[in-house]
């Protein structure tokens, strides 16, 4: 029973948003989420990437032995890494220096292989064009949102993506839970999440 | 085995066609890579230190050569004569090398302003020499020839207390760039008539 393109691309969105519900990639959204900014930035890079390998791996599918399908899908997902870091340098110098060492790390991001092995090298390029697609969105915002949490909490403000306004969201006189900005507090707000996620799921 | 010959033709392939994208990409970013490091690393500290002037000293520059080394200097227009450079260059701080960009004015041999790009020095006392302006602001309008010395060792110039040895590193990377300005300063003028 093939799905439809619609429900490859809302899976990722949803019903298999991938930090929740696939627990992957849990590196950079620990990492990575002191700000919105810097989660937003993170998301549609791994998007990027995640959509580029996907759709050039499944025109590759045949072509690819499967004696080494992963040698080929990581450099693949390299080249198509580092074409982002360089970018990201050229546009968006101040988001690279805050992602810094995060960016190149997207190689090693389980999400992008695991989509490469698990779906683009078994379907068709439209059906794999919009997994990825889906599974990048939902990611972008599984980070956003884990971000905007710590950042409010963290820091009091929310700082718009690629605009970098920061927005006060409480008054001067708020103490910061600094708690939250810190690696524990990423712990906390992405089992937090987690929770939520499994609650709203139960019904 | 033909299997295996398949295999590494297959991934040696990849690799080729991966090596070359990236090094188009590379080179066709590179002239916008290097601006936006200037821009945000050394931009802030040129912009203030040539307030006033009618050009981008980051668009004019121009590199030299220095024995082994080159340098970038950074040309800044005042009243329609481009006759003032910036250079970068670096001073033995507390905890590393301290960045220092010197802005001399080529007609006077004086200098504009200096400023901290880059250091590593203990925050709260060594840092200081970037985030206030008490130390860089006694550089302004010194001869170039100026021994560019602390008062303890016998100069004029006030050390930032509690951090002298920051206050050493950067006059330590002043003397630097007086003695490569005036070094190269005939190939700088020479340069500073094509722009």
């Amino acid at each position: 029973m093939a799905k439809s393109v619609v429900q490859e691309f809302t899976k990722g969105l949803w019903a298999e948003i991938p930090p929740f519900r696939l627990v992957l990639g849990l590196c950079p959204i620990l990492a990575v989420t002191k700000s919105v900014e810097n989660g937003f930035g993170m998301g549609m890079a791994t998007t990027f990437v995640l959509v580029c390998s996907n759709v050039l791996i499944s025109l590759l599918r045949n072509v690819i032995p499967k004696k080494v399908r992963i040698a080929c899908f990581i450099v693949v997902i390299a080249t198509f890494v580092t074409v982002v870091e360089l970018l990201m340098q050229a546009f968006l110098y101040p988001l690279f220096l805050k992602l810094g060492i995060f960016i190149p790390l997207i190689v090693v991001n389980c999400i992008v292989l695991g989509r490469a092995e698990a779906f683009a090298a078994k379907n068709g390029t439209v059906a794999s064009l919009a997994d990825g697609l889906g599974m990048g969105i939902g990611y972008t915002l599984a980070l956003s949102l884990l971000a905007a949490f710590r950042e409010i909490l963290g820091s009091g403000t929310f700082t718009l993506p690629l605009v970098s306004t920061v927005i006060p969201v409480f008054p001067s006189s708020y103490q910061p839970f600094t708690f939250m900005i810190e690696a524990p507090g990423a712990f906390v707000g992405l089992g937090l999440m987690l929770c939520m996620m499994n609650m709203l799921g139960k019904k | 085995m033909n299997e295996m010959v398949k295999l590494f033709v297959v991934v040696a392939l990849f690799s080729g066609i991966a090596g070359g994208v990236l090094a188009t990409v590379r080179s066709s970013t590179q002239a916008r890579i290097e601006y936006q490091q200037l821009k945000f690393v050394q931009g802030p500290t040129i912009k203030t230190l040539m307030q006033g002037c009618s050009n981008d000293p980051l668009v004019d520059r121009f590199k030299i050569s220095d024995g082994k080394v080159e340098r970038s200097f950074f040309v800044g227009k005042f009243n329609g004569k481009a006759n003032a450079v910036a250079l970068e260059t670096y001073g033995k701080g507390f905890a590393g090398d301290i960045g220092v960009i010197v802005a001399i004015n080529v007609e006077t041999d004086n200098i504009l302003g200096i400023g901290v790009t880059i250091h590593s020095e203990t925050p709260g006392l060594g840092s200081r020499a970037k985030s206030e302006t008490f130390l860089s602001d006694q550089f302004k309008d010194l001869s170039i020839k100026d021994p560019f010395q602390l008062k303890n060792d016998g100069g004029a110039i006030d050390a930032i207390s509690g951090a002298s040895v920051t206050s050493q590193g950067v006059c330590g990377a002043v003397v630097n760039s007086s003695e490569v300005y005036l070094r190269l300063k005939s190939n700088i003028l020479e340069k500073l008539k094509t722009i």
